[in-house]
């Protein structure tokens, strides 16, 4: 048994990494498509037919790039700032349920890597790490605009992952477990759904995701068109890169945590009417389940030709100022309806 | 066991480097590993709540903040403060005091309790949330008042500064 649970949990942990990897990948091209259809132009279409080779052929570019490491930097961490940076944004991926169990020759296969008791606790964790890859790029850089991008970007992670949390505990408080397994399994079917209960919350946590990600309206960490650069300042080829795919990484992770905390996850609208064996509903499910991942990315994007950035004073006021009390008051009455309910109506 | 013994080793070996590295960003990453050595510890003993809190506060949100304040700085040989002899002799006695403690504590140590070997359900967020808010109910609901005192106390002190300038 234990060879071959190991075995099944590498495959799907290959599968796993791969799609993560493959849909970050695409999104660069779905980004400037998006923004193309916005903007009513084409977007990149030479690179094979409609654009579909273009990221290929941008990976291909910042791969012969030249290497730079500018003089006087930490080169050891100067390497590891992109690596962690990828790397924390890969093994988030381990604890999203992708859909329920398949059943092979009577073997109860589940479409989850993990399903560990502090589910909702190891995001956080991870997106902790998140921060080191930045700080480490920027000071490691020895230059002081990179230094000042790294302080600007961990400050603005930092202050949003507090209304983030505090978001998801009123979350929690309906849920009554942190396994993100069990979490999915509650909101099957349509009227489940945990954005019927959570709504306010559900657009805390994603303002969050916003800034957590990097994305306008919050990415002042970048800002393309203001600063020199950013904490990636003095990177180049392949290192740029790696920051830049991890970017689109968390995006596609985050928007698969907000269809499985909010939108039920795998769940759809009458899978239980249905009739069908559970290999194709868990079939469908994860189809679901990937429809959903991609209206939030496509959102993502929408935002970003949508919003215009905010200014740094904006951004902080918007965090502390208004985020976190809003939280908070959620969580105050998320408490009170979940005893008036307890009480009263049962 | 054996695990444990590598995991042992190298929560000391980079509690060490922490000590001895000549730059203070080193040093803070040194004692970031230490404190992620000490994260697999908690796993390894079915510690799983403490684990993750420990990981998210101290990795995550603690040490961010070292390193906030030490890149900023720029601290280097020229601005190194000098280091009295009452300041080393007192670190002395401190950490003579800490080894003290902790051979008595080891002496008291069960090495065949559950706890000590990690077949044990206490760690889970059910447990231990259940533990907390039954038994050490008081006492939890002190400590969290006594950190909103530290919250309101610190704000209070950035406000005061910036009125000055």
């Amino acid at each position: 048994m234990e060879v071959a649970f190991i075995l099944e949990k590498l495959i799907l942990v290959v599968i796993v990494f791969v799609i993560t990897l493959v849909i970050a990948m695409y999104s660069t091209l779905a980004e400037r498509k998006v923004a193309g259809f916005m903007q009513d132009r084409y977007g990149p279409n030479r690179a094979g037919i409609g654009g579909i080779l273009q990221p290929l052929c941008d990976g291909g570019k910042f791969f012969f790039k030249e290497e730079i490491i500018p003089a006087g930097a930490h080169k050891v961490l100067f390497v590891l700032g992109p690596v962690l940076a990828i790397v924390t944004a890969c093994i988030s991926s381990a604890i999203i349920p992708w859909g329920q169990s398949l059943n092979i020759n009577g073997r109860e296969i589940s479409l989850q890597v993990a399903d560990v008791n502090i589910g909702v606790l190891y995001i956080f964790g991870v997106i902790a790490l998140g921060v080191y890859g930045i700080m480490l790029g920027g000071w490691a850089s020895n230059n002081k605009f990179s230094l000042l991008g790294a302080i600007r970007a961990a400050s603005q992670s930092i202050s949003y992952e507090i209304a983030m949390g505090l978001a998801l505990i009123s979350l929690l408080m309906v849920t009554g477990t942190l396994q993100l397994g069990d979490i999915v399994r509650q909101q099957s079917g349509f009227v489940n759904w945990n954005i019927w209960v959570q709504p306010l919350g559900f657009l805390i946590f994603m303002t969050c995701a916003f800034a957590e990600c990097n994305r306008v309206p919050f990415d002042l960490p970048e800002c393309e068109t203001e600063l020199v650069g950013g904490y990636h300042t003095e990177y180049s080829s392949m290192k740029l890169g790696l920051y830049m795919f991890s970017e689109y990484i968390n995006m596609f992770v985050s928007s698969a945590l907000m269809a499985s905390l909010y939108f039920g996850g795998y769940n759809f609208p009458f899978m239980d009417q249905l009739d069908l064996s559970q290999n194709w509903i868990t079939i469908i499910g994860v189809i679901v389940f990937f429809l959903k991942i991609f209206g939030f990315i496509f959102f993502f994007m929408w935002v970003r030709w949508t919003l215009p950035r905010f200014r740094y004073d904006q951004l902080m006021h918007l965090g502390w100022k208004i985020l976190i009390p809003l939280a908070i008051t959620n969580i105050v009455l998320t408490g009170v309806i979940t005893l008036i309910k307890d009480s009263y109506l049962q | 066991m054996g695990v444990f013994y590598f995991v042992a080793f190298l929560s000391i070996f980079f509690a060490l480097m922490t000590i001895f590295t000549k730059n203070p960003v080193h040093s803070v990453l040194y004692l970031v590993i230490t404190f992620f050595t000490f994260t697999v510890h908690y796993i390894l003993l079915n510690a799983q709540f403490l684990a993750v809190v420990n990981f998210i506060v101290y990795m995550g949100a603690i040490m961010v903040l070292f390193l906030f304040v030490l890149m900023l700085l720029n601290l280097n040989k020229d601005t190194e403060p000098m280091k009295s002899v009452l300041v080393k002799v007192m670190g002395a006695i401190a950490g003579m005091c800490l080894l003290a403690t902790f051979l008595g504590a080891f002496r008291a140590l069960d090495s065949q309790s559950e706890l000590v070997t990690g077949h044990t359900e206490v760690g889970l967020v059910k447990n231990l949330g259940k533990v907390l808010f039954n038994e050490f109910l008081l006492p939890f609901e002190l400590s969290s008042i006594l950190l909103l005192t530290a919250m309101v106390g610190a704000i209070l002190l950035a406000k005061k500064e910036t009125k000055e300038a």
